[in-house]
């Protein structure tokens, strides 16, 4: 064995005084090159034999070893889903002190009672922003296809009640008290001819503009739209016929998009939402939504 | 620490280090391999599990194909923001069916695991062609392409006689009625008696708003209209299936 010319310096140095460890070495050579033998950090070896026993220990403790038919679930008693079934419950609990007389009263006493007024106004805020602003997009200002809730134009009514039974039901949605209409399709179906389909919009669009319109596309709308939308175009909320004498639109107020929906109309799909949300949650959606500022 | 000290009699004896190394590995592989001898009595027996119908797993493929897990989970974990976000926690029997289960493990977007019926079909087209048409904020890139790609479902049969191979459920009468069951899902006016008896609450009808087409839009909509639908909760006993 040569020495070790790669072994610091002081302790060469030190040679004299006190005698210092040489490093151990694996004791084989080659080309003048040794292998090391030195003991692993005393500190790293200990922190390994702690991390061993806390592998038993938590083995111990926790679910862990798999068996035939089961597993062997621990001292503890540990179990994410009865934890997160206990944290629901004591949430459940705590809130129960407003959960339980909204339950118990009618959309319009909530609305009535200030306290509980702010909570359903909260919580159906929170909820609208998870499942409503999608479509409806944020504070439901609407967009093409899917209608503003801010204003006072309602489709299928815009009371307390009336907007709970559309929220729980849905429009179309397959439920079978879902609210379900189907304007015919005049110009697919062959109802009307395009040019008479042009003369309707030309006359709602004046309609809508409170302005008085073609007479041929008066008596057209008459013979053919007025028994949903009305004479007047007040809409007609029983089947779900929007109202026609205001500028708000679903689909677009262009020619070519009163034209498209005269003659091919979309039917917008709004989703069932009892079984999702709660009846809890369901009226402090509706009183949230009322309160957007179309409230009737 | 003694028995430290003795590493050198391994390192030198080339049969006592084989074997040493075989043992290390086969515990680390038998920790990892047995469960899964278990699985039948890990997962939760639950009411309404099935194998997904020809379209949906046409739809599941293309999910697959886009990358949709990189940025979506398909896994509500059994936390309390998570439950009273996205609904009840996640099964593992929810997950039967799927190769590869698609949990994911980052949310870019939210979790999807029961989107279905959340959004109308039409809501789904105008959001998976351009995702900032309805969702201002969002950063998900627009797939306009699955609206005008055609179905390329010929195969879908094998699809399911692949799947039947490694244990899932297809009966013969699936396999043989898989091309017209994939049709007839996405047919508005279609005879679909015999497609939701095979796979009972099945969405149907047009899903891409083009009724005369099979896009791949029909097949991925279809898919995402069935997430997290299969198990009816209201008839789930919890306690049953603590884990």
């Amino acid at each position: 064995m040569t020495e070790d010319k790669n072994a610091p310096k002081d302790k060469v140095a030190a040679k004299d005084e006190k005698a210092p460890r040489a490093p151990k070495t694996m004791g084989h050579e080659w080309d003048g090159i040794a292998e090391y033998n030195n003991p692993l950090p005393r500190w790293w070896v200990l922190v390994f034999m702690v991390c061993i026993a806390w592998a038993v220990g938590y083995m111990v403790v926790m679910p862990s070893v798999p068996g035939v038919k089961d597993f062997f679930g621990g001292t503890a008693g540990f179990s994410s889903r009865a934890g997160v079934r206990d944290v629901l419950a004591e949430t459940a609990t705590q809130r129960q002190e407003w959960l339980k007389p909204m339950a118990d009263a009618p959309l319009d006493e909530i609305v009535a009672n200030p306290a509980l007024r702010q909570m359903a106004m909260r919580g159906g805020e929170v909820i609208f922003k998870e499942n409503c602003a999608a479509c409806h997009m944020v504070g439901g200002a609407g967009t093409k296809g899917y209608p503003a809730l801010v204003d006072d134009e309602w489709i299928w009514g815009g009371s307390l009640t009336e907007i709970q039974q559309t929220i729980r039901h849905g429009i179309r949605s397959g439920d079978p008290l879902a609210r379900t209409a189907e304007m015919p399709a005049f110009g697919r179906d062959g109802l009307l001819t395009r040019a008479e389909i042009g003369q309707v919009a030309d006359f709602v669009l004046a309609m809508a503009a409170g302005k008085p319109g073609p007479a041929a596309g008066q008596a057209l709308y008459q013979a053919n739209c007025a028994v949903c939308h009305g004479e007047k175009g007040e809409g007609m909320k029983e089947t779900g016929a929007p109202a026609l004498d205001n500028r708000i639109w679903l689909y677009g107020g262009s020619r070519a998009e009163v034209m498209a929906q005269i003659s091919v109309p979309r039917h917008g799909v709004m989703p069932n939402w009892g079984g999702r949300l709660s009846d809890v949650e369901i009226k402090q959606l509706s009183v949230y939504v009322h309160s957007l500022g179309g409230g009737q | 620490m003694g028995i430290l000290k003795h590493h050198g009699k391994i390192e030198r004896n080339l049969l006592a280090l084989v074997l040493g190394i075989f043992v290390t590995v086969s515990i680390g592989g038998i920790v990892e391999v047995l469960p899964l001898f278990t699985i039948e009595s890990t997962i939760e027996k639950v009411q309404g599990i099935r194998p997904y119908s020809p379209l949906e797993l046409a739809g599941r493929n293309i999910y697959v194909r886009e990358g949709c897990y990189l940025c979506h989970s398909q896994m509500i974990r059994p936390f309390r923001d998570e439950a009273e976000r996205y609904g009840h926690y996640s099964l593992a029997a929810e997950s039967l069916y799927d190769r590869p289960f698609q949990w994911g493990s980052k949310r870019t977007g939210p979790d999807l695991a029961r989107v279905g019926g959340k959004y109308s079909n039409e809501w789904h087209v105008r959001h998976l062609v351009n995702p900032r048409s309805v969702v201002p904020g969002s950063v998900m890139p627009g797939y306009p392409h699955l609206l005008s790609t055609p179905l390329a479902a010929d195969d879908i049969a094998d699809h399911l006689k692949t799947l039947k191979t490694l244990g899932d459920p297809y009966s013969d009468e699936m396999i043989r009625e898989a091309r017209a069951d994939l049709a007839a899902q996405a047919a508005p006016e279609a005879e679909v008696e015999g497609l939701l008896k095979r796979y009972p609450k099945a969405a149907v009808g047009d899903f891409d708003g083009q009724p005369g087409r099979l896009t791949e839009m029909d097949a991925v909509i279809a898919y995402l209209q069935m997430l997290g639908r299969m198990v009816d909760f209201t008839k789930f006993d919890p306690a049953a299936a603590d884990r």
